[in-house]
C-alpha cells in the first residue's frame, strides 16, 4: 500500500478542499493508499517514510521551511499542488514591495498598524514567541527544496488531481487531457 | 521657454525628442510643468509627453547638474579602473551616483558603454568626451570644474586626425591601427562613387551593390542591394535612407570613427542609396554619447548644400534631389534596432515594431525606409568608386570586403583594424598584442563568447559574425562575471514590452549570481539553458533574441567553470536557499531568535 502525506503551507487550503472534490473516488482512493502527516486526518507528524508528499502553498515563515524540508526527507516523490506551491501566489505579492529600505517591516505595518481601515490602538505588531519568525520575502517551494512534479491551477480541479493521484499510486504513466489543465 | 522650444520644431510632434532634449539640455530636467506645456503645445496626451521622457536614459524628472558626469560602466571600462574613477569624481564633488549636488553645479551618473572601450575607462562630461582617466586625471578634471571650468574647455591635448578639427576638439583618439584597402586607405576620394552613380540608373545601382555582395555591417547581415531593390519595388510616395549610428553595442567604436573620418564618404553613401530607391529624405540617427561630433557633421552637411552635393537638384544627377537631417538618439540602446530606431525619429518611445511589414515597406512614417549602419553606408561609396567585382575580390566567399573590428579590453594596442573577413581570431589576438587572451567576445554582448579552442575560428558571416566589437579578456578575468555585467546591460536597456526579455533576463542574472556565490546545482544549467531558449524564441526583437547568448555561449565554451562552481543537492535541498540569511530581518523586527533555527531554543542541535 503507497503512503501519502499532505500539507498546506503558505496556502489558503483551497488545494486540499479540491482533494475533497474527487468526491466518491475517495473510497477508490483509500483501498490503495494509506494516509500518514495530513490535515485530512490531523496527523501532525510522520509516522514512517512516504511515497507522495502533496505540498499546497509556498514558505512565508520558518516552520514552512522546516515543514517542507522535512517533507523532502520523508517522501520519496514530492508534488507541488497549485498555484501559491509552484509560482508563490498571493502570499508571494509582498516580494513586490521593492523599493523600500525595509519591505517586510513596511508590510507589517500596513497589515498590522498603518495600514487603511487598521484599527489597532495599541500599535504593536504581533509578536508572540508561538509565531514562527517570517522569512525576509516569500521562497517558492522549488527554491527550498527539490519538486519532482507540479500541479498547475488556483485551485487544481478535483479531477485533475485525482488523474495525478491515481497515476502516481498505480505506477502508471500520467495522461492528462490538456482541458483539464487550468493555470488559474 | 518651453513654448520658444515647440515652435522651434514647428510643434511638430514628430521631433518630440528633439524638443525635450533641448528642454533637457537647458533646465537640466523635463519637470511635471514642461511635460504638460509641451503636451498642450504639440496637442498632445501629457503621458504621451511623460511616456517618452520616462524611456530614454538621458531625459530627467529631477534636475541633473549643470555638469552632467557620466561615467561608463561598461564591463572593460570597470577592469580598467572605473572604480576608483568614480570614487575620486564622487569625493572631489561630494555626490553619490544618481545624485545632483545641493548647488545644482555637478551631477553623477553610470551610463552603458560609450563607444571609448578602446580608451577606457571613459566618462562624458556634459557632451565632452573624457577618455583614458586614471584618479589623477579625474581628480585634475574634478578640480578645474570645482574651479568654474567650462567643459569645453577642459581639454587642451586634442586627440589624432579630425578629433583636433576646430568643430570636434575633442580628446577622444582614434587609435586606427590597421589600415585596409576599403575604408581606411588613404587615397580614397570622396565624390567619385556618387559621380559613377548617377551616370547610372537607379536599377543598375541597385544591381552593382547586389554583385558586390555587400551585407549589412551593423550585426545580422543582410544583403543590402537586396534590401535596396525591396524599397525601391515597394509602390510609395515618399522613400527614406535612414543612416544608423547609434553603435550602442558595448565595445563597438568603430562607427565613430568613420564619423570623425569619413563623414564625406558616409554622406556619399547615404545619396546613392538614395537615389537607387528613389528617396528625397534622409536621416542621420546620432547616438547622444556621439554630440560632440555633431557640429563638425552638421558642417558638412551645410557645405555639401552649398556646393550642390544635397538640396533641390544634386549636382551631376539629372533631376535627383535629397537632404538629410540629424535625428539625435537620448541614451538607449534598443533604438539601435532598426524598428525601435524608426520610432525614435517619429517622437516615440524607442520600441521596437511589429514585423511582418518591414521598414522597406512601411518604415518611418509608414513609407519604404531603408535603414543601413554607417559602415555599410561608406562601403556603397566605395563599391560605386571602384566596383562590385573589386569588392568582391576581398573577403570570403559569403563575406564580401572588409570589417572594421573595434578591438578593447585586455591587449596591447586597442583600437580600430579594418581587415578583409575570414580573418582568425588568433591572427586577430596577435595583432593587438592580447596578454594571455583566455575568453574574446566577438559581437559584443549579443554576440558570441569564446575560449581558446575556438581561437581558430574566423571572423565571418559564415562563421563569427560581428557588428564590429571584439572584447579581448586575459586568464585573470571571470567568465561568470562578465556574463553577469552583461546580463545587466540588457536588463537596463530592454524596452520592457515582451515578458520573456523584461522578466526572464533578470531570473537568468539571478541564477548566474547564484553559481557566482557558490551556491549553484547541477540542475541549474538545465534551467539556465531552457529560460534562454525559451526568452530567444518568444521576444519580439533582437534584443531579447540574442540576450541570453552570453549565457549559453559561456556553458557551451566553459564547462569546467560552471562546473566547478556547482555541486548536486543534497538530500533534494537546495543549497542556494540560506534559511539564517532569511531569518536576520525577521529576527530584528520580533527582537527574538528563533524556535527552530536558534541553537539556544532549540531542542537538539537546533537545525531542523
Ligand atoms: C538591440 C539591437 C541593437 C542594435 N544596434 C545597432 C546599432 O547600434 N547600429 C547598427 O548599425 N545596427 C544595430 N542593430 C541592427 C539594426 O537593427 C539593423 O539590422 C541595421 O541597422 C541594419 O543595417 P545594416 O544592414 O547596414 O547592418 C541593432 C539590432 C538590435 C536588435
Ligand atoms: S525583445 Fe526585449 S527589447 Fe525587444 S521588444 Fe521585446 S522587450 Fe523590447
Amino acid at each position: 500500500m503507497k503512503r501519502i502525506a499532505t500539507v498546506s503551507l503558505a496556502g489558503c487550503f483551497g488545494c486540499h478542499m479540491s482533494l475533497l472534490d474527487i468526491d466518491e473516488r475517495i473510497v477508490d482512493l483509500l483501498k490503495l493508499v494509506e494516509f500518514d502527516r495530513s490535515p485530512l486526518n490531523d496527523l501532525k507528524s510522520f509516522t514512517g517514510r512516504c511515497d507522495i508528499g502533496f505540498i499546497e502553498g509556498s514558505c512565508c515563515n520558518e516552520e514552512n521551511v522546516a515543514t517542507l524540508r522535512e517533507f523532502r526527507k520523508q517522501c520519496q516523490l514530492l508534488v507541488g499542488v497549485g498555484q501559491c506551491a509552484i509560482m508563490g501566489g498571493l502570499p508571494v505579492m509582498r516580494n513586490a514591495i521593492m523599493h523600500s529600505d525595509e519591505p517586510l517591516l513596511e508590510c507589517l505595518e500596513e497589515s498590522f498598524t498603518h495600514g487603511p481601515g487598521v484599527y489597532n490602538p495599541s500599535n504593536e505588531i504581533p509578536n508572540d514567541p508561538a509565531l514562527p519568525l517570517l522569512l525576509d520575502r516569500v521562497y517558492l517551494c522549488s527554491e527550498v527544496v527539490r519538486l519532482d512534479y507540479v500541479i498547475p491551477g488556483c485551485p487544481p480541479s478535483g479531477d485533475l488531481l485525482w488523474e495525478v493521484l491515481s497515476a502516481l499510486v498505480l505506477d502508471k504513466p500520467i495522461h492528462i487531457p490538456p482541458w483539464m489543465v487550468k493555470y488559474d | 521657454m518651453v513654448n520658444v522650444v515647440c515652435s522651434k520644431f514647428n510643434s511638430d510632434r514628430g521631433r518630440l525628442i528633439d524638443i525635450l532634449l533641448d528642454i533637457q539640455s537647458t533646465a537640466r530636467h523635463i519637470s511635471e510643468e514642461a511635460i504638460e506645456e509641451v503636451a498642450s503645445a504639440l496637442g498632445i496626451h501629457r503621458v504621451e509627453v511623460e511616456g517618452v521622457v520616462t524611456f530614454y536614459s538621458f531625459f530627467s524628472q529631477t534636475p541633473k547638474g549643470r555638469v552632467a558626469i557620466r561615467l561608463c560602466d561598461d564591463i572593460i571600462d570597470r577592469h580598467a579602473g572605473a572604480e576608483a574613477v568614480g570614487q575620486v569624481f564622487s569625493e572631489a564633488l561630494g555626490i553619490g551616483y544618481g545624485q545632483t549636488s545641493t548647488d545644482g553645479r555637478f551631477s553623477l551618473d553610470k551610463t552603458a558603454c560609450i563607444g571609448m572601450s578602446d580608451q577606457a575607462p571613459a566618462a562624458l562630461i556634459n557632451n565632452e568626451v573624457a577618455p583614458s582617466l586614471t584618479p589623477d586625471t579625474a581628480r585634475r578634471i574634478a578640480l578645474r570644474l570645482v574651479q568654474g571650468m567650462p567643459p569645453e574647455s577642459l581639454f587642451e591635448d586634442f586627440g589624432d586626425g579630425n578629433n583636433s578639427h576646430p568643430l570636434i576638439r575633442s580628446a577622444v583618439n582614434n587609435n586606427i591601427r590597421l589600415i585596409g584597402d576599403i575604408l581606411l586607405a588613404g587615397d580614397i576620394e570622396s565624390g567619385k562613387g556618387l559621380e559613377r552613380a548617377f551616370a547610372l540608373t537607379p536599377e543598375r545601382v541597385v544591381e552593382e551593390i547586389s554583385g558586390s555582395g555587400l551585407r549589412g555591417r551593423g550585426g545580422a547581415g543582410f544583403p543590402t542591394g537586396k534590401k535596396l531593390a525591396l524599397a525601391r519595388a515597394f509602390p510609395a510616395q515618399r522613400r527614406f535612407v535612414i543612416c544608423n549610428a547609434d553603435e550602442g553595442e558595448p565595445g563597438t567604436f568603430k562607427d565613430r570613427v568613420l564619423l570623425t573620418e569619413r563623414a564625406e564618404l558616409l554622406f556619399d553613401g547615404m545619396t546613392i542609396a538614395a537615389y537607387a530607391i528613389g528617396a528625397s529624405e534622409g536621416i542621420l540617427y546620432l547616438r547622444a554619447e556621439y554630440s560632440y561630433l555633431r557640429g563638425y557633421l552638421e558642417e558638412i552637411l551645410a557645405r555639401r548644400r552649398a556646393s550642390g552635393l544635397l538640396g533641390g537638384e544634386i549636382h551631376g544627377s539629372k533631376g535627383f534631389g535629397f537632404d538629410i537631417r540629424i535625428q539625435m538618439g537620448a541614451g538607449a540602446y534598443i533604438c539601435g534596432e532598426e524598428s525601435a530606431l524608426i520610432s525614435s525619429c517619429e517622437g516615440l518611445r524607442g520600441e521596437p515594431k511589429n514585423r511582418p511589414p518591414f521598414p522597406v515597406e512601411k518604415g518611418y512614417l509608414g513609407y519604404p525606409t531603408v535603414v543601413n549602419n554607417v559602415e555599410t553606408l561608406c562601403n556603397i561609396s566605395r563599391i560605386m568608386e571602384r566596383g562590385g567585382a573589386w569588392f568582391a575580390s576581398y573577403g570570403t566567399g559569403q563575406s564580401a570586403g572588409t570589417k572594421l573590428l573595434s578591438v578593447s579590453g585586455d591587449c596591447g594596442k586597442p583600437g580600430v583594424y579594418e581587415a578583409p573577413f575570414g580573418l582568425r581570431v588568433r591572427e586577430l589576438l596577435e595583432m593587438v598584442e592580447a596578454d594571455n587572451p583566455a575568453i574574446v567576445q566577438v559581437g559584443g554582448p549579443s554576440g558570441a563568447m569564446i575560449g581558446k579552442v575556438d581561437f581558430d575560428r574566423r571572423i565571418c558571416f559564415e562563421d563569427l559574425p560581428t557588428g564590429g566589437a571584439v572584447m579581448v579578456f586575459g586568464a585573470r578575468r571571470n567568465a561568470l562575471k562578465i556574463v553577469d555585467a552583461f546580463l545587466e546591460f540588457f536588463i537596463d536597456e530592454s524596452c520592457g514590452y515582451c515578458t520573456p526579455c523584461r522578466v526572464g533576463n533578470v531570473f537568468l542574472q539571478e541564477r548566474i549570481q547564484k553559481i557566482m556565490n557558490g551556491f549553484g546545482e547541477t540542475g541549474d544549467m538545465d534551467y539556465l539553458e531552457s529560460l534562454s531558449r525559451t526568452i530567444t524564441a518568444t521576444s519580439r526583437c533582437g534584443l531579447g533574441a540574442t540576450s541570453s547568448r552570453p549565457v549559453t555561449s559561456s556553458i557551451q565554451q566553459f564547462p569546467l567553470v560552471y562546473a566547478s562552481l556547482t555541486k548536486e543537492p543534497k538530500d533534494g535541498l537546495h543549497a542556494g536557499f540560506d534559511i539564517q540569511r532569511g531569518l536576520e530581518i525577521s529576527r530584528k523586527i520580533a527582537r527574538r531568535q528563533s524556535m527552530i533555527y536558534d541553537r539556544r531554543y532549540g531542542e537538539e542541535d537546533g537545525q531542523a
